[in-house]
């Protein structure tokens, strides 16, 4: 390990333990994606296992999931400006974009929890078939990775606050821009291949 | 709960394990206390994040697993022995082949590799330590804990006894309630996230901290197995995770995802088990390969035949290793095309596999063989893993699998391949890297004692299991009582005990080689021709004073011949180094606590736990210690002291 640091290029590129973090996310994020597309599968396998219980085609709605989507959609925006600020080397701004990127995560976060209330209501429960645990696995499994981002995200707020724009919290600010940039993808292909596909079958 | 729920209760056996568990723990307990060795544990062993420590722990950890995996082997060829046996009964037994299994994957191959991988691999390209030291420790601890909590099932809860397959819907609440099960889901999920964590660290550490001007095709071939099996890592091991997950969701919170109500597919759980189980076996075989491939090299006293051949048969490997998973279950019923497709992907696997065997033999061709024990257990390997190998391609013939399938056939296939193949490479490279290790040999003449007692006990063992399947032996049976077995299963129980005395014979060896061998003097005890050899031994902490140039493959070889050392007093700089830390250990021993509350499904103590993880995390978030400088003259006093100048 050397603690050289180079003086150019993006901040959180300077150090070789930048480089080898923001490497060593992306494997991570590799294995996330094996990860969700094992939760993918699943669903895939066990699609129209409904039993007794309601069917996605009765539940599944297209303004709440729309407006989920939007806001997710929004937040990896604004979280793209956010490290375009940082590199820019405007604390102030980065702080602004990410505490809005965090909103709508949260907003994100609040509708899909009225929505699982909302079907837990209507009989479509982890337990009521193999289809609906499947679905409340791999879409709370994507929840909760945004809730743990926002967690880690709100941490990295408080040490850019206190610390400023250092090699280390610049990669730290990098690495969570990436992971949520991700947690969008897979709401992507969350929104096409279980909501879109379950309203038309 | 009542007490005698808590612990296992009514099994003389257990009772007999209760109390040597109660001994040792209370002697190493007493020892520590008495020698005050609490507070140099703790500084020098709990708190490290150097890989040379941690990988030592590893493997410790797993020769203790395999002591446990083996006594489950014996007490099981001790009751199939003879028909009618009384010695365990049908419960028992299950929970031992479980155990057996699951141990000796999990909790023995794979740390055991691990943590040669550990020592050897950032040695072999000229790094000072992992990429992330800190997460390495965290690794080494989620297994360790991973693995005590496996261990425990045996007193506390009673074991998992579904096989170490845990198919559903057998493994599933309905069939096998109690907490028994959620030992095995939620230990291997523990122990899970250190060999992903690992597998992301060891592979940064090989991509970025190469010494200057080694190319990937220059690496020692032991680091490129390394390389290749953390690919096989980090796409595998999310496949567990995922499937722990959803039998953990289904057992403790109803959820119907490989239950026989509410549409689930038990077989759904085959699927993804071995979508992981068969790359798994390669992460076991690979590393295993590589070692041979070092010690072949060093004791032919040859550049390894095909350099590149051999590169490209493990990535081949690894690739078709994701591709074959259906055939462990061909009598699924999947269907003609299904079935073929996979066996064909099956019998490919034996292509690159040849090519590496005959790359072997084509280095041994015409060379003045060195026949130290490291060597005695490679060139024991190549034969006898072909024996698994081509009986493996048997299996593989999707019809005849048909026969073949859940017979004891089977059972000696998969020995032959794991133990010729990985413990076999356990053995060779634990011998080989001894003395960079701890300073000194293992003796040579135990050793080959052990080598034979090991080696002929395995094929009395395990020879006669091919005709005991074809005899129409089932596995996972505990009474044996049809006449033409007798035989076959007696010599086979008598050389599970011959392997049983090669092991304690290898045990002793540590200890009378620590007592009795030579310390060594040189770092190069071997006339080795990579890199790990060309450090001081023993080890310093920082690893290389200088970091050589390289250029060639068999980089020490060629230092050697230049008269090169890793100690160049005009280049010598201040190495920046990691701080040891408690963090992993309380990190992991919180999860710890939430895992084993979950097994028991006592739902606040599994938050708390959690939460006391995630206060860990967020400890280590806001801990911004950037390590240590060691100063020059530091490492002028160490290098001349370890090198006698």
């Amino acid at each position: 390990m050397s603690a050289h640091e180079l003086k150019t290029g993006p901040l959180e590129y300077r150090t070789q333990e930048g480089q080898m973090s923001i490497m060593g996310f992306w494997i991570f994020l590799a294995a996330e994606i094996v990860l969700f597309s094992t939760l993918f599968a699943t669903y895939a396998v066990l699609f129209g296992r409904t039993v007794d219980a309601p069917t996605p085609g009765h539940l599944f709605e297209p303004g709440i999931v729309l407006v989920m989507t939007f806001l997710l959609l929004t937040s990896s925006f604004t979280c793209g400006i956010a490290v375009h600020q940082m590199r820019k080397g405007s604390v102030k701004a980065l702080i602004i974009w990410m505490v809005i990127t965090l909103a709508l995560g949260a907003g994100f976060l609040g509708f899909e929890i009225y929505e699982f209330v909302h079907y837990v209501h209507e009989g479509a429960t982890m337990q009521s078939s193999a289809f609906w645990s499947a679905f409340f696995t791999l879409t709370g499994t994507h929840g909760l990775h945004v809730t743990l981002g926002i967690g880690w995200a709100v941490l990295l707020l408080i040490q850019i606050a206190k610390r400023g724009l250092t090699p280390v919290t610049s990669r730290k600010m990098f690495i969570i821009s990436l992971y949520w940039h991700f947690l969008d993808v897979v709401w992507i292909f969350i929104f096409t291949s279980v909501y879109l596909i379950g309203m038309v079958v | 709960m009542r007490l005698d729920e808590f612990f296992v209760t009514g099994e003389p056996l257990i009772y007999a394990g209760m109390v040597s568990i109660a001994l040792v723990t209370s002697a190493a307990l007493f020892l520590l206390t008495y020698f005050k060795k609490w507070g140099w544990l703790w500084r020098e062993w709990l708190t490290t994040v150097d890989h040379k420590k941690i990988g030592i722990m590893y493997i410790l950890a797993a020769l203790a697993m395999l002591f446990r995996g083996g006594v489950d082997a014996l007490m099981m060829r001790v009751q199939l022995a003879f028909p009618d046996m009384n010695f365990l009964d049908a419960q028992h037994y299950d929970e031992i082949f479980t155990t057996h299994g699951t141990v000796m994957i999990i909790f023995m191959a794979m740390p055991f590799l691990i943590g040669l991988m550990n020592i050897i691999v950032p040695l072999q390209i000229g790094a000072r330590d992992f990429a992330f030291p800190y997460v390495n420790a965290l690794s080494f601890w989620s297994f360790m804990f991973g693995a005590m909590l496996f261990n425990i099932s045996f007193v506390i809860g009673g074991s998992p006894d579904a096989g170490w397959t845990s198919y559903t819907p057998l493994a599933g609440a309905a069939m096998s309630p109690g907490p028994g099960q959620n030992f095995y889901l939620l230990g291997l999920q523990l122990s899970g996230i250190g060999t992903l964590a690992t597998g992301i660290n060891l592979m940064v550490t090989i991509l970025k901290m190469r010494a200057p001007g080694m190319k990937l095709f220059q690496m020692p071939i032991f680091t490129w197995s390394t390389l290749v099996t953390c690919f096989i890592i980090v796409f595998a091991f999310p496949i567990l995770t995922v499937a722990l997950a959803l039998m953990t969701i289904d057992r403790i919170f109803g959820s119907q995802f490989f239950t026989l109500t509410g549409e689930g597919l038990p077989m759904m759980w085959a699927n993804l088990f071995w979508m992981w189980g068969h790359p798994e076996v390669y992460i076991v075989i690979l590393p295993a390969f590589g070692i041979f491939s070092e010690v072949i090299a060093t004791f032919a006293k040859k550049r390894l035949f095909g350099y590149n051949a051999m590169v490209w048969s493990m990535i081949l490997i690894a690739g078709l290793s994701f591709l074959v998973w259906v055939h462990h279950f061909f009598t699924m019923g999947a269907g003609a095309f299904v079935n073929s497709v996979f066996s064909i992907s099956t019998m490919l696997i034996a292509v690159p596999t040849g090519v590496k065997i005959f790359n072997w033999l084509a280095t041994l061709y015409k060379a003045k063989i060195k026949f130290s024990v490291a060597m005695m257990w490679a060139l024991a390997f190549i034969p006898s893993f072909v024996i698994g190998g081509v009986t493996g391609v048997m299996l593989g013939m999707a019809a005849a699998d048909y026969q073949f399938h859940n017979s004891y056939f089977l059972v000696a296939h998969f020995h032959y391949v794991l133990i010729a193949g990985t413990v076999f490479a356990c053995f060779a490279g634990l011998v080989f890297w001894y003395p960079k290790m701890f300073g000194h040999k293992l003796n040579e003449r135990l050793g080959k004692w052990s080598f034979w007692f090991f080696v002929i006990g395995f094929h009395v063992c395990f020879f006669p299991q091919y005709f005991l399947g074809l005899d129409g032996m089932p596995r996972r049976i505990f009474i044996t009582n049809i006449a033409e077995w007798l035989p076959l299963n007696i010599i086979s129980t008598v050389g599970a005990f011959g392997m049983g005395a090669g092991f304690a014979i290898f045990v002793f060896n540590i200890y009378y080689s620590y007592r009795y061998s030579e310390r060594e003097k040189t770092g190069d005890s071997w006339d080795g021709r990579t890199l790990e050899w060309a450090t001081p031994t023993p080890v310093p902490y920082y690893n290389f004073a200088t970091v050589p140039y390289v250029d060639k493959y068999d980089a020490f070889l060629a230092m050697k011949e230049k008269g090169e050392t890793t100690y160049d007093e005009e280049r010598l700089e201040p190495i920046h180094m990691p701080s040891y830390t408690g963090q992993p250990f309380i990190m992991m021993g919180f999860l710890f606590i939430a895992s084993f509350a979950l097994v028991f499904e006592w739902i606040p103590l599994a938050i708390l736990g959690l939460a006391g993880g995630l206060i860990m995390m967020i400890v280590r978030s806001f801990d911004y210690d950037e390590g240590y400088y060691v100063e020059v003259d530091e490492i002028k006093r160490i290098e001349r002291k370890a090198r006698g100048l």
